[in-house]
């Protein structure tokens, strides 16, 4: 039993890292924040020559093949950087939706221009409810035409396709048409937009039934949990080094208890919530009996401590931390979009306990 | 990464699982809710057999009658040991803590006089570290060694020792350079507990129980060759105990943990609760998944631990982490046990409305010394902040 990254997970983090440090810095991801979309197309080319928009997926399609835990490091990565652009909705979210639900033609066609950054796709769940709860979706499609109002959808501005959860299956369709109307919602993390889409008797090609939605959506979970772990250590990061060197009463404030207290814990829950991450992209991978509650676990313990983490980092910065120029904010943004994005922790506490409770579930007998 | 077991490990699980099966005593739920000092000899007979066995001390090189297992097989070593709910072994600290110091800091005379003993549970080893002056700050301890011709003649107080009453032998830390710093003064002593000049008294702890003992030593004559590393280097010998202490024991507690979380929502099938089953109380199931999920956390994060130490070679500061958040964690349980059980939680095991014959208002009054024993949760955020972070000194 081992549990740890390989020599060649470990080398594609450290590639991924310089990657990002070095066309995505700070003062990139504030440019594109400013902007309507925080896409950068000469950026998302580099993504895609770098192999990441096709990291998980089968050769067969141009993709590179590597496991769930691979596309888990990356978005550990992407999120230590605050990477703006779609690389969580085209290739975390939609892509894994295509790869589950859609047939074996039209992941060839979608994949492959996926693969090779020819398009770019998102994926519509919410409605009016604010829920992400496939069951809750009212939408139907009537003669392969969808009407009506999709909330929270990340990145639709610049997706190509819009793969849509309707009552009666997955649908793809296009964004361009003009019976689709996109429109930005003011959320508070500037690095990934959100829209709500107006479909208007929209043209939907059918990929599947929703009931191939679950390992999918649940790949997506941990990739946005493993997107807080790079956030949170990041802020851990930048939190150790102030409190390292800001001083107050002749000495640097780390070396007060107050202070390097906060610190541990931030570290401690840094280090769990990777913990639950990369158990969960190997469960997935492996197919594991316990593979559902465990994206859950992950997803519940970086939504509640990316927030603490965030508030302790904020407050170990005193007036610092609440200033425009300092970065944490913008992790601290971000980390709000993703609690709420796939379900928040309440959410997964529920789909944990149904799991666990009601169900006579293996993962509750498992040692 | 692989969370399979290897084809070794496998093999270790089978040829364990085959022998505890055979040999696991069955009467011992009879035995376990009596007082330590009644069910004792039935421990030690236990650890016989363990030893008899080749079992005692799996973690242990071969060379001193242990099997050399790896972090895994030792955590599947406890996992079988929790899953057959065998009787826990009566040389704790000898096994766990004390023989593996002696084999890292002894001399040749040392491990063959006490090692064999450690393991067949013929000698019982208990700890004196901790002084009513000297808890977080281990190192201002004050108890003194003089030495006398061929002895130490030690004069002071221990306390928190556990095993204390039944203790044959003490690793005991002492002063013996009061006039170097704290940290460089100090020498680990084996003591003969039966020796002239040591008393042994029971602490009452909040629980009412006594698991505990104070240690008065007056003139106590110990021999030189009974110390244990180099005179002044105690501080080291202590800290490699320390870290023992830290490290391993997190490992064996999760199964316990596994269990409880599973009983409590076992249990929230039944509690009624606003006219229903607790398990359709939405706050409550809240309140389990979240319970549940920091207990598999746990899991993995020793997990990590173990494989980080695979690769590094010794226990490090991130031990720490696993004992703050384990400590923590278990108030939270004991606290959700509470609330799922609600009045009858506070029943004490002879009530007869008790639930689970009281082990919930037992484990909630005990879980307040998790946070404490072993290095407070303050000492591991400090170690945390200085050691793992790299945060200035405190203190």
């Amino acid at each position: 039993m081992e549990f740890g990254l390989n020599e060649s997970q470990e080398f594609l983090k450290e590639s991924a890292r310089k990657f990002f440090a070095g066309e995505c810095p700070m003062a990139e991801v504030r440019r594109l924040m400013e902007t309507d979309t925080a896409f950068d197309s000469n950026l998302w080319a580099k993504l895609v020559e770098q192999g990441y928009t096709g990291i998980t997926f089968p050769e067969e399609f141009g993709g590179v093949g590597l496991g769930t835990l691979e596309l888990i490091v990356l978005m550990e990565e992407a999120g230590r950087a605050l990477l703006p652009g779609p690389l969580f909705s085209t290739v975390a979210l939609a892509g894994s939706v295509l790869l589950d639900v859609a047939s074996a033609e039209q992941k060839k066609k979608y994949l492959t221009a996926i693969c090779r950054g020819e398009a770019r796709a998102t994926v519509a769940i919410p409605e009016a409810s604010g829920s992400w709860d496939a069951a809750d979706v009212q939408m139907s499609a009537v003669n392969g035409r969808l009407t009506g109002e999709k909330l929270f959808v990340p990145d639709a501005a610049i997706a190509d396709w819009m793969i849509v959860v309707a009552r009666n299956g997955v649908f793809l369709v296009e964004s361009k048409a003009p019976s689709v109307r996109v429109e930005l919602m003011l959320g508070m993390d500037l690095t990934r937009k959100i829209y709500s889409v107006q479909f208007e008797n929209a043209p939907a090609e059918k990929l599947g039934e929703t009931s191939g939605l679950s390992r999918a959506l649940d790949i997506a979970t941990v990739a946005l949990a493993a997107e807080l772990v790079g956030g949170m250590q990041r802020t851990l990061d930048l939190t150790v080094e102030y409190a390292k060197t800001r001083k107050q009463f002749g000495k640097p404030i780390g070396m007060f208890q107050a202070v390097q207290h906060q610190c541990a814990d931030m570290y401690l829950e840094t280090e769990s919530s990777r913990s639950a991450a990369y158990y969960a992209a190997w469960a997935l991978q492996e197919n594991a009996p316990d593979a559902s509650s465990a994206a859950s676990i992950a997803k519940i313990y970086a939504s509640d401590a990316s927030r603490t983490v965030g508030n302790r980092g904020i407050q170990v910065h005193g007036g610092m931390g609440f200033t425009w120029e300092n970065d944490i904010h913008l992790y601290y943004r971000r980390a709000k979009n993703s609690e709420n994005t796939l379900g928040d922790a309440t959410f997964h506490r529920e789909r944990l306990a149904s799991l666990l409770i009601d169900a006579p579930a293996v993962s509750a007998q498992r040692a | 990464m692989d969370l399979r077991l290897t084809k070794e490990e496998v093999a270790f699980r089978d040829e364990f699982r085959a022998w505890l099966e055979a040999k696991v005593p069955r009467d011992w739920p009879n035995w376990r809710e009596k007082p330590l000092e009644e069910s004792f000899p039935y421990l030690r007979a236990w650890q016989r057999k363990l030893y008899e066995g080749g079992w005692a001390a799996v973690s242990w090189p071969k060379e001193y009658g242990g099997r050399s297992a790896t972090l895994m097989q030792q955590a599947i070593f406890w996992e079988e040991m929790a899953r057959l709910e065998a009787p826990p072994m009566a040389n704790a600290l000898g096994l766990g803590l004390i023989g593996p110091t002696i084999i890292a800091h002894g001399t040749a005379a040392q491990k063959e006089r006490f090692i064999p003993k450690i393991l067949s549970a013929e000698e019982i080893w208990c700890q004196g570290f901790s002084e009513p002056n000297a808890g977080s700050d281990l190192a201002a301890l004050q108890t003194e060694a003089r030495l006398d011709g061929e002895h130490y003649v030690v004069n002071g107080q221990k306390v928190w020792t556990s095993y204390g009453w039944v203790g044959d032998w003490c690793e005991l830390v002492v002063r013996t350079d009061p006039a170097v710093p704290k940290h460089k003064g100090l020498t680990v002593l084996l003591v003969d507990m039966k020796s002239r000049g040591v008393e042994v008294r029971p602490l009452r702890q909040m629980t009412g129980e006594s698991e505990f003992n104070e240690i008065f030593c007056r003139d106590v004559r110990v021999p030189i060759e009974n110390v244990l590393g180099k005179v002044n280097d105690g501080w080291n010998v202590a800290v490699s105990t320390l870290m023992h202490e830290r490290g391993a024991y997190g490992a064996r507690l999760i199964l316990t943990f596994k269990r409880n979380i599973n009983r409590l929502i076992e249990l929230s099938r039944t509690v009624q609760r606003n006219g229903r089953p607790a398990a359709q109380d939405p706050v409550l199931r809240q309140k389990l998944a979240q319970c549940f999920a920091e207990v598999e956390i746990m899991r993995l994060n020793q997990l990590r631990a173990f494989s980080r130490i695979a690769v590094t070679g010794a226990p490090g500061p991130e031990g720490s982490i696993q004992k703050l958040f384990w400590s923590e964690l278990n108030q939270r349980l004991q606290q959700l046990a509470q609330e799922l059980l609600g009045p009858f939680g506070q029943l004490q095991a002879e009530d007869p409305h008790a639930v689970d014959k009281g082990i919930w208002s037992y484990g909630y009054l005990r879980s307040r010394g998790n946070t404490i024993e072993a290095g407070t949760s303050e000492v591991q955020r400090n170690i945390i902040g200085h050691f793992v972070l790299g945060l200035p000194r405190s203190y």
